[in-house]
Order: structure tokens, then sequence, then C-alpha cells
């Protein structure tokens, strides 16, 4: 939950989300979370913490990873977003989301949004990590269900497809 | 069976992996989660709890500075029914009414549409205590200066006897005692609990949430409102993990949505923070467990003593089941000629503790793999040996008597995971370099067994019943009220449908567990979904075609087109096939609640796992660097799934044994945040190498076993004695943290303290 925002007005902010561009009327400390979970209804993203530690609300800002629970709506003024909702286009699955069907990487699913644009992320900069690598670079997002090998071999996996490409 | 085993042209579907049924949803966003639900006029909902342990309330006032005319506010009083939590007893109140018992518990709930309001609203709800002494401990629980539960504190004991064990202690060669304790643990699933509910007059209550047993939800509301069950709706959203936390605890959540409800004539939603949830709900019953053996000189136990207590909490919850299913397992894979295993859960002044994968056995098990090490040391023999020389063998029986039928061998399964592990040329290498290295390895074993299904005659009062329907087009439906929540329940029981009746996986699905529409399958919990629910949903698949060969739509031997084309027919003339089955207990099953003598499990899956760790003396932290996970589950029905259960269960174990410490002050948690509460990360682990044996399984579907709690109960153990192995050190206390391995190995001293943790 968030913090009482009492004291605050509410004002217009406007970012690109997925390609579209949007403009909402919310607390300007309104976490980035909420705005997209409650004002847009991109309910992909997910709450575990609210603490930026478990990763789960992962999203890309401006092509950063960053926790959306620890971002206040007015810094996303201006900004471009990627949510898990601007992966998968035309029903088509992205390679990363079918490796990770493919690989059992997601047991629960609530982590894995967050895990997904993670893995999206290091691909990104790194098209074919090593398992000491991915083991890094995903360890900003906790899963419970996996024990993580299974996601470590949908990301391999990914890499080896060439989903960063 | 056998007539779906000549028609079946098609390769087989149990026994691959399939897409993950709800896979889809799941890795592009799209799946739906109680928070991700929003219903016309809702409102937030919050809980007002109490702050200490155990009080009188003398009084609540409503501070200054907050609209309370705009707030829905329901307390005790506008409990329609019975104020309870109903589960085993009805000792729980949803609501607290004049009295807490513990930190945290229920006192006030407040409903607003404006979600930013409500901490503010909880934290200005002042509540005057006149406080009553508590407890918090075992021991303080069990010298009954204070008594907070029933006659004396105590929940619920069981004594299981084997044999004469009074009369071994004479002709031991050693006699082996230790104590053992666990901590709690948290079940730390990443979505935190939520509900949300609605209130019709005439239909009554309507919830849909996160949870594991929407039938234990069911019947909880229908006494807290003295509903009738046609009133009563519970609807399971997509679950974020559960493992055991969203057993009971969600039936509370459900009863404070419903109640805020029907006071407020809207819907409201309560969504716990993960403060509120580490905090208020359910974790790992704490335990103790004495042990005391005699051995002969050539390392056979020939009797022994198990003393096994578990802190129960403030409420009876399910606490009697937790502890049985512990003093059951205590004995592990081994054979005692005599054996007296006393069990009890106590009362403290804590939040309940509850159901958390493993139930009880991951304590006692812990316990006992210790201390064969320590039997071992005893009589002069290796880890390998000791365990060698007792297993249990078929033919053999438990402690509570039962005879083991199947043809396993735990020397064949121990020699394999040895072997994989390449343990004895690890064992030598550490052996040898240790002395010189500030960084200690070690290798460690722990050989296990978990018994699937409900205890005893658990399942035969259970009843489950199952349903399966096939529509005009040939495609087939599962009713069922088992849960999915990560474990793959959808999709494993879909398969067993397709094989079956030798269709398509996809042209199988489930139905959404609401108790509107399906039947009561029994809860999502004990390893049982695939090995008892699924024995059902072959067999109500299997009356789906009954039905179609008596009416001679179709002959014995079909193609799927002809399947397609027979359920056709037959629904344009009757309607929509549906077919139920209802469990049976087998003969062979026979139980004595009274003694506790019987079989207790329709199977036990059996295990060996090897871990090796480091051992770093400038940060006195324990690395695990590898991890040979080897079992027997019967059948696997879906080897990445299967696989998927096994490490993480590992992992969750890892956190059991080295990072997940509950640190409690007066009865509440004092580090209910991820922060502070630290379960493994990515970068934690090491590769958890998971091996299956398939013997089979008469009681299961397809010849499946259990498998989901299984892979909770070795890795402690094996950790901790693999520590033992680097250090030469005792531990016997989990969460075994640096400050624990500091205390025992001051920097001061040449030589190792030879125990620490527990008492001896």
């Amino acid at each position: 939950m968030s913090e009482s925002p009492e004291g605050q007005a509410k004002s217009d902010i406007s970012f690109t989300v997925n390609g579209k561009l949007e403009t909402v009327h919310v607390y300007p400390m309104e976490r980035l979370l909420d705005v997209l979970r409650h004002e847009l209804r991109l309910t992909g993203t997910k709450e575990g913490c609210g603490e930026g530690e478990c990763g789960s609300c992962s999203v890309l800002v401006d092509g950063t990873l960053v926790n959306s629970c620890l971002i206040p709506a007015l810094q996303a003024e201006g900004a471009k977003i990627v949510t898990i909702e601007g992966l998968a286009s035309d029903g088509r699955l992205e390679l990363l989301q079918q490796s990770f069907l493919d690989c059992g990487a997601a047991q629960c699913g609530i982590c894995t949004p967050g895990m997904i644009l993670a893995s999206l992320h290091l691909l990104e900069k790194t098209p074919e990590p090593t398992l000491e690598e991915i083991r890094e670079g995903l360890s900003g997002n906790l899963c419970r269900c996996t024990g993580y090998m299974q996601i470590f071999e949908a990301v391999a996996e990914a890499g080896r497809r060439g989903a960063a490409t | 069976m056998a007539k779906a085993a000549i028609r079946m042209k098609n390769a087989p579907i149990v026994g691959t992996s399939v897409p993950r049924m709800e896979g889809r949803g799941k890795v592009t966003g799209q799946a739906r989660y109680v928070d991700d639900m929003v219903l016309p006029g809702m409102l937030y909902g919050a809980t007002v709890r109490s702050r200490i342990p155990r009080a009188k309330i003398k009084q609540i006032s409503f501070g200054p500075g907050i609209r309370w005319n705009e707030f829905v506010i329901v307390s005790a009083k506008d409990i329609p029914g019975k104020n309870c939590i109903a589960l085993i007893e009805d000792d729980q109140p949803c609501l607290a009414d004049g009295i807490v018992n513990h930190p945290e518990e229920p006192l006030l709930l407040l409903a607003h549409p404006d979600r930013h309001l409500l901490p503010k609203a909880v934290a200005a709800v002042s509540v005057e205590y006149d406080p009553l002494p508590a407890i918090f401990s075992l021991e303080e629980s069990e010298s009954l200066e204070q008594i907070i539960w029933g006659a004396d504190n105590t929940f619920k004991s069981y004594l299981i006897e084997k044999g004469d064990v009074d009369c071994v202690w004479q002709n031991a060669d050693h006699i082996v005692e230790a104590e053992y304790t666990t901590g709690a643990q948290e079940q730390l699933y990443i979505e935190n609990n939520g509900m949300i509910a609605a209130f019709d007059p005439e239909q009554g209550i309507t919830v849909w949430g996160s949870l594991q047993c929407p039938y234990y939800i069911h019947k909880a509301l229908m006494k807290l409102f003295a509903f009738a069950a046609d009133r009563v709706r519970v609807v399971q959203m997509e679950t974020g993990g559960a493992f055991g936390g969203k057993e009971e605890y969600p039936s509370m959540i459900a009863a404070h949505a419903a109640l805020l409800a029907r006071k407020a004539g809207k819907p409201v939603k309560i969504i716990y923070d993960r403060l509120e949830d580490m905090a208020a709900t359910t974790k790992r019953h704490p335990s103790r467990t004495r042990l005391r053996t005699a051995v002969s000189k050539d390392g056979r136990i020939l009797g022994g003593e198990i003393d096994f207590t578990i802190d129960g909490g403030a409420y009876k919850t399910l606490s009697p089941v937790v502890l049985s299913r512990g003093a059951i397992h205590s004995g592990g894979p081994y054979y005692w000629p005599s054996v007296r295993i006393r069990a009890k859960a106590v009362a403290t002044n804590a939040p309940p503790h509850g159901a958390f994968r493993g139930f009880g056995a991951p304590q006692s098990l812990f316990a006992l793999e210790r201390h064969m090490d320590r039997i071992a040391q005893a009589v002069g023999l290796s880890p390998v040996e000791i365990r060698r020389r007792n297993f249990l063998k078929p033919g053999q029986t438990t402690t509570t008597g039962q005879t083991i039928n199947e043809e396993i061998d735990l020397d064949k399964l121990l020699s394999r995971a040895l072997e994989l592990s390449d343990y004895h040329a690890k064992k030598e290498n550490f052996a040898r370099r240790n002395d010189q290295a500030s960084r200690k390895k070690g290798v460690g074993i722990a050989s296990f067994l978990h018994g699937a299904g409900f205890t005893g005659s658990g399942e035969r009062f259970l009843g489950s019943v199952v349903g399966v329907e096939a529509s005009a087009n040939g495609s087939l439906r599962i009713l069922v009220s088992s849960t999915e929540f990560g474990q793959g329940t959808n999709t494993v029981l879909c398969q067993i449908v397709a094989e079956a009746l030798g269709i398509a996986y996809e042209d199988v699905s489930i139905a959404q567990p609401d108790t509107d529409e399906v039947p009561n399958s029994g809860p999502t919990v004990a390893s049982r979904t695939v090995m008892v629910v699924g024995k059902l949903v072959q067999s109500a698949a299997l009356g789906v075609l009954k039905t179609l060969t008596a009416s001679g739509l179709l002959s014995d031997s079909y193609s799927p087109e002809e399947f397609r084309a027979a359920c056709r027919a037959y629904t344009r003339k009757h309607g929509k096939i549906r077919s139920l089955a209802e469990y049976e207990q087998p003969e062979d099953i026979v139980w004595d609640e009274e003694k506790y003598r019987g079989s207790a499990y329709a199977a036990f899956a059996w295990a060996v796992y090897v871990a090796e760790v480091t051992v770093d003396l400038a940060t006195y932290s324990v690395t695990v660097d590898d991890f040979v996970a080897l079992q027997e589950v019967g059948k696997v029905l879906h080897p990445v799934l299967a696989k998927g259960q096994i490490v993480g269960g590992v992992a969750q174990g890892i956190g059991f044994a080295l990072y997940e410490k509950v640190v409690w002050e007066e009865g509440r948690m004092q580090n209910g945040q991820m922060t502070n509460y630290i379960m493994p990360t990515s970068a934690d682990l090491p590769p958890i190498r998971v091996y299956f044996e398939e013997l089979g399984n008469v009681h299961g579907a397809y010849g499946a076993k259990g498998i989901g709690e299984l892979p909770m109960d070795g890795p402690a153990p094996a950790i901790i004695n693999a520590v033992e192995d680097a250090l030469h050190v005792s531990f016997h206390s989990i969460p075994l943290l640096p400050e624990d391995i500091f205390a025992a190995l001051p920097e001061s001293s040449a030589e190792p303290v030879r125990e620490a943790g527990g008492r001896e």
C-alpha cells in the first residue's frame, strides 16, 4: 500500500508506455508501480515487497531496468517505459517468453514479468551471457518457486536463439 | 485401464514435458491474480491488529484527524454467526473480542474507497490494553506457570510405540543422546495474501482470492455467517506462490473482506503488504527434537526414544496435523526394532504457526539426519555406513508398523547419490586440504522419505470427489477444487485425462476452482494432488469413456476423430457428459487412529541428498558449492515440472538451513521485510543437480507418488552434516548463521569447541 499522499495535489504527468503516449492525473509522489497498475490497468507489473528488494515490479525506463515501486510518478515524466504487456506483439511470444515456457522458468508466475524484463535487459547488454553473468544479472529479482535453475536455462537458451536481436 | 491401453496409438503424454497449461498468461502478464481484479464501487480494506502479545482490551478509541464517518468499521459485534475461523477446532477468533492472545491478532476492520487513506486511519485507532503475562518459548509453555490455552497449553500430543524400548538400554553398546532445534520459517511466496469479497442479501457471499483450499474457506465462511452451503462461493484467482502459506490463513482474510463487504454493501478488497503478510500470517513451526538411541557396536539401532515438540503459537489451527506428520517421519527411512515417539504441540503467545512445505517432517528429519552422523561418530563408522546398516528394507516395518511393500533399495539409491556427487573422492580430498586452508570444505548426506497424501484415514475422511465433463466438440474439462499455485496442478491433471482417453493434451482444460462449479477434491496440500486427485481424475475420465462405449457410440479401439464424433452424437441426444469419481480407500491401507499404528501413507517417496559446502573462516559464512538431489518418486509424469519442484524445494531447504531467521521479540516478528529476512537469490545457490529413480506406485495415477514436499526435508541436514565434516563442530540448530559459527569458533582458540547450539 502506498504512503498517504495527504497534502499533495494531483498533477498531469505524461510518458510513453509500450510505445503509446499516456497522460495521467496523479499525485506526483505516487509510485510508478501504482500508476501503471491502477491508472493504466497494466497489471502485468507485480508488487512483491514494495521496497525495491524483490524485483517483481521491474520495468524498463529509458532502457534501464528499474523497480517501479521505488520511482515516483513525476520522475517518469517524458520517459519511455516498457512493461511486460509491451513484449508479445500480435499475440506472438518473444523468443525469451517462449524459452521461459519451454524450460519451466515460470511456476507461480508472479515474479515472471519482472524476471523476463530483467532477462531482456541482460540480453540486450550481453547477447549470449555465461551462467555467471546470468546469475549476477538476475540477482535483483527474487523467485521463491524455481530455485532459479530453469530460469538460467531459459535465459541461456534465449541467448542462443538470438533473443536480443 | 486396459481398454485405454489397447487403443493408444498416439505417443504417450504422461512422462513428457507438455507446455504449462496456464503458462502463456504468466509469461505475457495476462494471468489474473487477485490484486489485478477490480470490481465496480469496490472499497479497500485494512486490518487493525494488536500490538502486544496477551491482554484484555479495555477500550478502543478513534483518534482525531480522520473523517471516520467515511469509513466502514467492523468489529466482532458485526459477526452474524460464530466468531471463529473454523478449521480443526473453533478456537481462533475472526476478530478479537475483549482479549488478545498474540501480537498482530486482528481487532477491527476498516474500509474506504480511497486506498491512500487507510494506513493513517489504521494508525489512528488506539487500543488501551490491560496486559496479561505472556509466554514465548516451548520451555515456558511446558512449565505451565502461565496457562494460555486449554488446561495445559497442549494443543495435541501423540504417542507412537513399537516393540519394547525399555529393555534395549541395558544391551546397548552405545547410547547416543542429543537435542536439535529448528526455527520458524516464512513461506515468502512473492505474491502477498489478498482477497476480494462481494455480498448480496439474496445470493450471499462471493470471495475471490489467492488461496490453496477453496473448501476450507467455504466451511469457515458458512460458520462465520451462519449460512447454508449454497450462500457461500469461493473462487481461486491465479495464485502467486503458496508453499502451505495459503492453506489456512486465507480463510481469515476472506472472512474479514466478507464482513466488510456485508456492512459496506459494496465489494471490498484486502491486499496485505509484505510487512503485514510476514508479521501476521503463519510460518513453519519452530521445533525441538530430543533423540536418545541405543546402538550396537556394529552400528545397528536397537531402539530409541524420540521427543518431538513444536510451537503452535496462540491457537490450534493446523498444529495437530503438522505434529502428526513430523512425528511419523521422525524415524526416517530406517528400521527401528523398538521406538517410543512422544510428540506434542504447545501454545505460546505468537501468531499461530502453520502449514509450510514438508509440514513437520523437515523439522524432525533435520534432527534425525544430524543424529545419524552423531551415531556414526560414536560407533566409529562413516556417515555412509551407519545409514547402510539401518536402512528400511522391503518387508520390514516403519515406526508405525507399516510394512514396506515396494521394492525400494535404499542401499542402491545411496550408492548412486554418492557416485553422482563424487562423494568419496571429495571427502578424502577435503580432509587432506582442510588443515591448511582458511576456507574449509565438507560434504554431507541426508537420506529420508516423505509420505504422500493425508495421513492414516485422512483421505477416507476427506472422501474427495472430482468430475470430468465432455462437450460436443470432444473437448474435456476437469472439475476439481485442487488449485494451481506454480506446482503444475493444471498441467499434470490435464495430461492424465489426455493419456487416459488417448486424446490430445490441447483438447483438455481445467475449470477455474469455484465452489459453485467444482466438487470438493480436497485441499491442495500434503503432496496429494497428482497421486490421489490425479488417480480420481483418471477414473472420472474413464467414466466418460464408459458412457460412450455403453451407449454403443464408441468401440474399444478408436481414433481421436471417432472419439469426437461419439461425444457429438451423445451430447446431441443426452446433453453434456459428466463423470464423477469419489475416493475409496484401498484395502491395504489400514490405520488405527487410537494407537497411531498402521499404514500412515499410501506411498512414500525416498531420497538421498548430498551437499558440498565451503565454510570461510574469514567471514564465517557457509556457501553450498554443489548439491545432488536423487529421489524415487514413482513415475515422473512431467520431467520439467518435476525437476522444477525439486530444485525449488532444495532452494527453500538451503534457506531454511543457512539464511532464513525469524527474529522474535515478545512474540512479534522483527524482520518482516525482504531486506532483513533473507531468502536465497540467484547468486547464492549452487548448481542443484536433480536425478530420479522411478519404481512406480500402485496407488497413484500412472504410478506417480507425491513430490512437492519431499525436497524440503533433506537439504538442511545434508548441509549441516557437511559443515560438521568441514569444521569438526557439531551444530544442532538451524538456521545456522555466520554469527553462530563465529560463536562456536572463537578466533583465540586454536582448537575448535566440539559442541555448539542445542544442548546435549
